[in-house]
């Protein structure tokens, strides 16, 4: 693997904090900045730390620098931002932003965001983002400069390629229906997920009324007394345990919304192709309608209808003078043409070659971390019937002695 | 005796499950010494021009020498179980008749002639004779000996004849004076004490018995929703490649556990709810029996008082007090002792049943435990697999 930031670079979002600021448009806001650490790693292993360095991000910084890099580098699978808002959420889980899990929880997804773009080989070595972790003040400023939002393609110009594309390459649109499944099989899945968790929790938290009762029935008991206090008290411990357990499954199930979010990145570079495609149909179809205008004017054979046509039939011819000069122009345009042409093409099978050998690094990348993730479930799981079955063991010793 | 070990077994057409004949042989007699055997199954509809009733088949095997026969095969309806029951409480007014299943279920849920009423009542009659049965006094109750032997037209003459219409209202007429008296003056403490416990246990069991329904809510409801969660995975795997293999696992995996939950859930309603429900039925029972042992007392008590006025002639009535007296004496033993068996049974009701839900929430664990872990096997296998072939050049 190439020399990325990530090996010589130590980066954490070690910590959270609510502030209060006044925002673009003068009016107070709360909201979570993020502190961003970073230590050399070449310096550890001379048994010496490093110095950290350490700046202070929010969430929208984070959005501006993923926008910086979709655009810039629109032929990679660029990482996603961890969820602005939360979704997918079972009862008990808040659905508010400044909520301490969800703050805690979206820190680790910045992380992770962080660490993915400095491990990707070419993501890691962008000035902007080497900036963002090691430079507070002017960096915005600095963004702004690269004058990146200019070469954003509009939505809507987006939209139209896709419509109207001939010939896009077939592994993109392939890729685009996975990209759609796979977003549509994630989301379900996490909304089962969900209420399943919540149903897990119901089954868990009714056990804890065991505790109170057994306790005041074994007041008036003598023999079984001791039996119904103890197994109660197991009881209790087995609805307690339930919290931590479902803690642990927000894990496994950020860990898939990450690639439920990649989900539209995958789209983004299908789209970038569709419309560079597009774009190519476009200026060979130009091309080629001024090619034949040319040769209408040289041969003097109308063989298409065209309002010109038309009206020198009806007020006259041009002169040849101003027939030639027009050829000339022609001719100016479609070597001009052919040579845009020439470069687009270029550009294409480029931009085709970069793309698709990101998206087989992704795809491994992909497979890889969901097969852990499907295994680290497992593992949960695993834990989960441990857990029941020391309780549960422990709760039959009592009521067999009652 | 051979006769006497087939008769554990009973005929194949009887759905006893495992659990229940283990709740059979809870009583406190072993296996070994009972000389009754009875079973309730086999219900069947009857449709006539007034009504539609269900009768089951109740069937006895003894070695008792009372019994003119070693086997006997009858069919009853529940009126003919609640007929029974009066009989049991008119003859001995202060011992503990086990509980009938309810008339109706009031929770709205199962209809009166579905099959798991039909399933729930043919359970909870079974158990009912066989506590009677169990039962040192009331297993020679000759009402209860005709019940299990005599053919329907036998049982309808019978039921006619006996005390009837006049002796309930002489009870009921006293139950009214003792209440209107304000119930009984010297009241031995153990009785008191009685009266206390089942305050607190009446309360208990009925919060129990809520809980209970409640997890098995909660449990039903998981499943629901886990039964939608596997067939995601298996959805998923359509799209993939390389993962497809692991996804289905993983849908295979909780399938796996969502039967076991169901088993689960079948274990709870099958184990706890019913040991429960008939334990909220002994509430009213017992309050029932300790009343009627203050009413007896009541009767002694108000006697001496009506006498205690008329200092002569004491000599007469002293046959009459003294009658009182043993009754009363009679009542309490009776009491005292059936009470003391009753708390045995519930003791080793309680323990049973509890440890039998604990080791069904054992084996639900272990089960999941054993899927994971097969799973977590197989993946690591594949893991070190493509490892090695990442290395070959």
């Amino acid at each position: 693997m190439e020399d990325c930031l990530a090996k010589k670079l130590e980066i954490t979002v070690s910590e959270a904090e609510k502030r209060t600021g006044r925002n673009a448009m003068n009016i107070q806001e709360t909201y979570t900045a993020y502190l961003i650490e970073t230590r050399a790693v070449e310096s550890q292993s001379e048994g010496q730390c490093a110095p950290v360095d350490s700046l202070w991000r929010r969430y929208s910084e984070f959005e501006l620098l993923r926008n910086y890099l979709s655009v810039t580098y629109p032929h990679i699978v660029v990482p996603p931002l961890p969820e602005k808002r939360a979704d997918f959420v079972w009862h008990k889980l808040s659905a508010d932003n400044m909520d301490p899990d969800f703050v805690e929880r979206r820190r680790m997804g910045l992380e992770n965001f962080l660490l993915r773009v400095a491990s990707h080989p070419v993501l890691c070595q962008d000035k902007i983002f080497y900036s963002f972790l090691t430079q507070e003040g002017g960096w915005k400023e600095m963004v702004n400069e690269t004058g990146f939002q200019l070469k954003a393609d509009s939505r809507l110009k987006a939209l139209n390629a896709t419509f109207r594309v001939k010939n896009p390459d077939k592994r993109f649109t392939e890729l685009k229906h996975y990209s759609d499944e796979l977003q549509s099989v994630i989301s379900h899945l996490l909304r089962v997920r969900a209420r399943v968790a919540d149903r897990l929790y119901g089954v868990y938290k009714v056990h804890g009324n065991y505790g109170r009762v057994f306790s005041e029935w074994s007041a008036i008991e003598k023999e079984m007394g001791d039996g119904l206090q103890s197994a109660g008290h197991h009881m209790d411990v087995y609805a307690a345990s339930i919290d931590d357990i479902l803690e642990e499954e927000e894990h496994y199930a950020d860990q898939l919304k990450e690639y439920l979010f990649y989900a539209e990145a995958l789209r983004a570079v299908c789209r970038k192709h569709e419309l560079m495609q597009y774009d190519l149909e476009m200026a060979a179809q130009d091309l080629a309608s001024k090619k034949q205008q040319c040769e209408e004017l040289a041969t003097g054979t109308v063989r298409t209808f065209s309002l010109k046509g038309m009206t020198s039939k009806l007020f006259g011819q041009e002169t040849p003078e101003q027939r030639e000069a027009k050829i000339k122009v022609l001719e100016e345009q479609i070597q001009e043409g052919e040579e845009q042409l020439k470069s687009k093409n270029l550009e294409g099978r480029d931009f085709v070659k970069s793309a698709w050998a990101d998206i087989e690094r992704f795809k491994e990348q992909k497979n890889h971390d969901l097969k852990e993730a499907l295994i680290s479930y497992a593992v949960m799981q695993i834990s989960v019937c441990k857990k029941g079955i020391q309780v549960w063991t422990n709760a039959k010793e009592c009521f067999s002695k009652m | 005796d051979t006769s006497l070990a087939e008769a554990n077994s009973f005929s194949p057409s009887m759905p006893i499950s495992p659990s229940s004949m283990i709740n059979q042989y809870k009583f406190e007699d072993e296996p070994e010494l009972r000389d009754l055997f009875i079973a309730v199954d086999d219900p069947e509809s009857h449709i006539t021009a007034i009504e539609t009733f269900i009768t089951y088949r109740v069937v006895t095997k003894t070695s008792r020498g009372e019994f003119d026969s070693s086997e006997y095969e009858v069919r009853r309806r529940y009126q003919d179980f609640l007929w029974l029951k009066s009989k049991l409480e008119e003859a001995h007014p202060t011992l503990i008749i086990p509980p009938l299943p309810e008339k109706f279920v009031m929770k709205g849920m199962v209809e009166r002639f579905s099959d798991e009423f039909i399933e729930t009542r043919r359970k909870a009659l079974h158990k009912f004779l066989n506590r009677v049965a169990d039962h040192p006094t009331l297993t020679f109750n000759e009402d209860f000996k005709i019940f299990l032997t005599a053919q329907a037209w036998e049982l309808s003459s019978h039921k006619k004849q006996g005390p009837g219409l006049l002796s309930r209202v002489g009870q009921t007429i006293r139950a009214v004076a003792s209440s209107v008296r304000g119930g009984v003056k010297n009241r031995p403490e153990m009785f008191t004490e009685m009266n206390h416990y089942m305050e607190t246990f009446s309360e208990k069991i009925n919060t129990l018995d809520k809980i209970a329904h409640r997890i098995y809510k909660e449990e039903r409801e998981y499943f629901n929703e886990m039964k939608e969660y596997g067939p995601i995975h298996t959805l998923w795997s359509a799209s993939e490649e390389d993962i497809a293999d692991s996804l289905k696992d993983v849908a295979s995996c909780i399938d796996k556990c969502c039967k076991a939950t169901e088993k689960r859930m079948a274990g709870l309603s099958e184990i706890l709810l019913p040991i429960l429900h008939e334990y909220v039925l002994y509430n009213e029972i017992l309050m029932g029996v300790l009343k009627r042992r203050d009413q007896i007392q009541g009767e002694l008590e108000s006697r001496v008082d009506a006498l205690a006025n008329k200092k002569t002639e004491k000599d007469l009535f002293s046959e009459e007090i003294g009658k009182l007296e043993d009754k009363v004496e009679c009542a309490n033993n009776a009491l005292k002792a059936d009470w003391d068996r009753w708390k045995q049974n519930m003791q080793c009701d309680m323990r049973s049943t509890f440890t039998n839900v604990a080791e069904n929430n054992l084996h639900y664990y272990e089960e999941c435990l054993a899927t994971w872990e097969s799973f977590l096997a197989s993946q690591t296998v594949d893991f070190h697999v493509e490892e090695d072939s990442e290395d070959r050049p």
